[in-house]
């Protein structure tokens, strides 16, 4: 099977490009270290953020209530789905009984797990992703590999080469500001032209039935605006009780994602604009089996802010793509095994475990230990290859007996000792392939202690 | 008052000279150690890769040998997460355990926070690099991590800087991640190398000659890297610095 291990080596493989990557994603980092300097209270809105979202994730079925009633007595139309495809239905059946065959979309992570877009085009309705990055990545036919920054896999001479294709710029123009100017003019028809505009949501209040989506390009004013028909598209986890939670996660969203203090766009959606129409469909789409399991319920609670794609060491030099699912990184490698274990099996294993993206996530989802969770239940469906079971079920049952373990290590060190480099360092040993083995030493420590005594 | 020496089972094998100085550093400060010989592995391999059973099995041994100390000591950050972090799913109604995860500790922990060492005397004439292993940094709190906002603290540099002689380079990235990360290692050993070369290099940039940790494991990883390109730089257990200190 090919899994993580194997994605991130291509990925690796182009040294240059995956510390340039690296840095990149790095750099964002930094930024988000100094925004999140500026708020000497950081920790203490972390906490609180967390504890909104568990409280609210305690009460979610009456908070969603709450949210229906009050965006129903201001006209939002609200719908449910209980999966991707009753969510892909329920917006086609909007956009084709009111003859929509042009749309634009703003940034919706959970239109990308639903495969919308295929869904709509297949249907002969044309949807424009009008994120710059999504609109990058959809003109090359491939999926965002960064929640937040989705074509930060590419550089900007690539986008060039793209838009010489697509838009037709001049050959070689990689200048960044010219390159946005084409995407400007070129974005600017299908708004124009657009019938309806579908969005993600970031926050839906439930005491004002209010959606709250977060951007920074503008585009999402200009899809919702433009055409008469708004359709926003949201999962179950993005309720809040209050307005004044709202404040919370404002603070932490745009400088745990980007380093910004806020996003140059926050838009707050209580109606339809003038003649128009205003949907919100509410997705569950197997979130309520994570919320059903106590272990993994915080990963509910994330905010796809991105934080922890741009703190993982790993994720930075194996690239978005490596993770083959919607959400890459150490939030997509526990939600998607969730979903689907025996697809997604090796991702929990692209980690290290050293913890970063714990200590960066805002509403203190704790990534890593979860990480670590999952790979037990990983292990007990049997989803473990087997030279790697075996390997710990021998390793512990000599280490259970202290002397048959004292003997192993006598055999091992020998063997480190006197066998040939040739075989040592043969293709059955994936250390050796660029590190030395540690010097094996006559004595062992306990033979030492033993010796003294 | 009893102290179990805890040396995890890749210091007993590939080692030694860390565990002795470990031994050292403690001994020097009269307490009374002893080395459980019937001690073998905390059974993180194994419980990392979600083999339960197989780390249950060796969990069980862990508290057989070391439930009657009154403190267990390890010069491993990660073991000792281990042991305070992970056990809990098994013992959680075991009053061993429940004393176990209160008293057992890291070396630079224990000589800060039980012992409570206020001054190092001795030498170190070198310009080190620390590395900062991430179950330590950010699984026992050994130092304030990069990401966390808040005042700064660090035990191991506690320790060290008061060596004379010593210099402590700055690193353009001071905590991130070497890439050993147990089965990681294999499993991903592409990322895995990359992600221990790129810390190296942070080293060398910053004219470091020892890299000095608090974990082996990581220590080792990173060995293999520098031997295999032929580096001079070198790696040291913050035990072996402290080995001929006075410490009081």
């Amino acid at each position: 099977m090919i899994g993580h291990p194997e994605r991130a080596a291509t990925f690796a493989a182009d040294e240059a490009r995956a510390h340039w990557h690296d840095r990149a994603l790095w750099f964002v980092r930094v930024k988000r270290d100094r925004q999140a300097s500026s708020v000497p209270e950081w920790e203490q809105l972390r906490e609180t953020a967390a504890a909104i979202k568990a409280h609210t994730l305690s009460r979610l079925a009456e908070y969603l209530e709450e949210f229906e009633y009050n965006a129903q007595s201001h006209g939002i139309v609200v719908h449910w789905a209980c999966d991707g495809n009753e969510h892909n239905r329920i917006v086609y059946e909007i956009l084709h009984q009111r003859r929509v065959t042009r749309v634009v979309k703003s940034k919706s992570m959970l239109t990308e797990e639903c495969g919308l877009n295929p869904y709509l085009e297949k249907r002969g309705i044309e949807v424009v992703d009008t994120d710059l990055g999504e609109r990058i990545v959809q003109f090359r036919h491939e999926p965002p590999s960064h929640i937040v920054l989705p074509a930060i896999h590419l550089k900007k001479e690539d986008i060039g080469d793209l838009f010489h294709e697509k838009l037709g710029t001049p050959v070689g123009l990689a200048d960044p500001s010219k390159l946005v100017e084409a995407a400007r003019q070129h974005l600017r028809q299908k708004f124009l032209l657009a019938q309806a505009g579908i969005t993600g949501v970031n926050f839906a209040v439930a005491e004002t039935g209010t959606v709250v989506v977060c951007t920074n390009e503008g585009n999402c004013g200009m899809g919702t605006s433009l055409p008469p028909i708004h359709i926003a598209c949201m999962g179950i986890e993005k309720a809040i009780p209050r307005s004044k939670d709202l404040a919370v996660f404002i603070r932490l969203l745009a400088r745990s994602a980007t380093g910004q203090p806020i996003t140059t766009y926050t838009s707050h959606f209580r109606g339809p604009i003038a003649g128009g129409e205003l949907h919100v469909v509410i997705v569950d789409n197997g979130r309520s089996e994570i919320l059903a399991k106590e272990k993994f319920r915080r990963s509910l609670t994330c905010i796809r802010c991105g934080a922890c794609m741009n703190t993982c060491p790993v994720f930075r030099r194996s690239g978005g793509h490596s993770y083959g699912s919607t959400t890459p990184g150490p939030i997509g490698s526990l939600l998607a095994p969730l979903r689907d274990m025996q697809t997604h099996r090796s991702v929990p294993f692209a980690c290290s475990l050293c913890g970063s993206c714990s200590d960066v996530c805002p509403v203190k989802v704790d990534l890593h230990n979860e990480l670590y969770a999952i790979r037990q239940d990983i292990a007990a469906r049997g989803l473990l290859p087997l030279h790697k079971r075996l390997a710990m079920t021998i390793m512990a049952r000599v280490m259970a007996h202290p002397s048959a373990y004292a003997l192993a290590g006598n055999f091992i060190r020998g063997a480190l000792r006197r066998l040939p480099r040739g075989f040592l360092y043969g293709p059955w040993n994936p250390w050796g392939r660029q590190r030395e083995l540690p010097a094996a030493p006559k004595r062992s420590f306990r033979e030492l202690m033993k010796e003294r005594r | 008052m009893r102290v179990g020496l805890f040396i995890p089972c890749y210091v007993d094998q590939f080692y030694p000279h860390v565990g002795l100085a470990t031994l050292h550093v403690l001994r020097n400060l009269d307490l009374n150690v002893e080395f459980p010989s019937a001690q073998t592995c905390c059974g993180q391999p194994m419980a990392n890769s979600g083999c339960v059973k197989d780390a249950h099995l060796l969990a069980e041994h862990f508290l057989d040998v070391f439930g009657g100390f009154d403190h267990v000591v390890a010069p491993s950050g990660s073991c000792v997460s281990m042991v305070r972090n992970h056990y809990e799913q098994w013992f959680s109604q075991d009053w061993r355990y429940q004393h176990l995860r209160e008293n057992t500790f890291e070396f630079c922990e224990y000589l800060t926070d039980i012992v409570g060492i206020k001054k190092v005397g001795g030498e170190f004439n070198s310009c080190i690099g620390l590395h900062q292993s991430c179950h330590g940094l950010r699984e026992l709190r050994l130092a304030r991590s990069s990401e966390i906002i808040g005042s700064d603290f660090n035990k191991a540099k506690g320790l060290l800087s008061q060596l004379r002689g010593i210099t402590l380079k700055e690193l353009a990235r001071p905590d991130e991640c070497c890439g050993f990360g147990g089965t990681f290692a294999v499993n991903e050993e592409v990322v895995s190398c990359l992600m221990g070369r790129d810390r190296i290099a942070d080293h060398e940039n910053a004219g470091v000659e020892i890299i000095v940790g608090f974990d082996m494991s990581c220590l080792m990883h990173l060995e293999g890297l520098i031997k295999r390109a032929g580096k001079s730089l070198r790696v040291m257990h913050v035990a072996e610095l402290l080995e001929s200190a006075r410490l009081s």
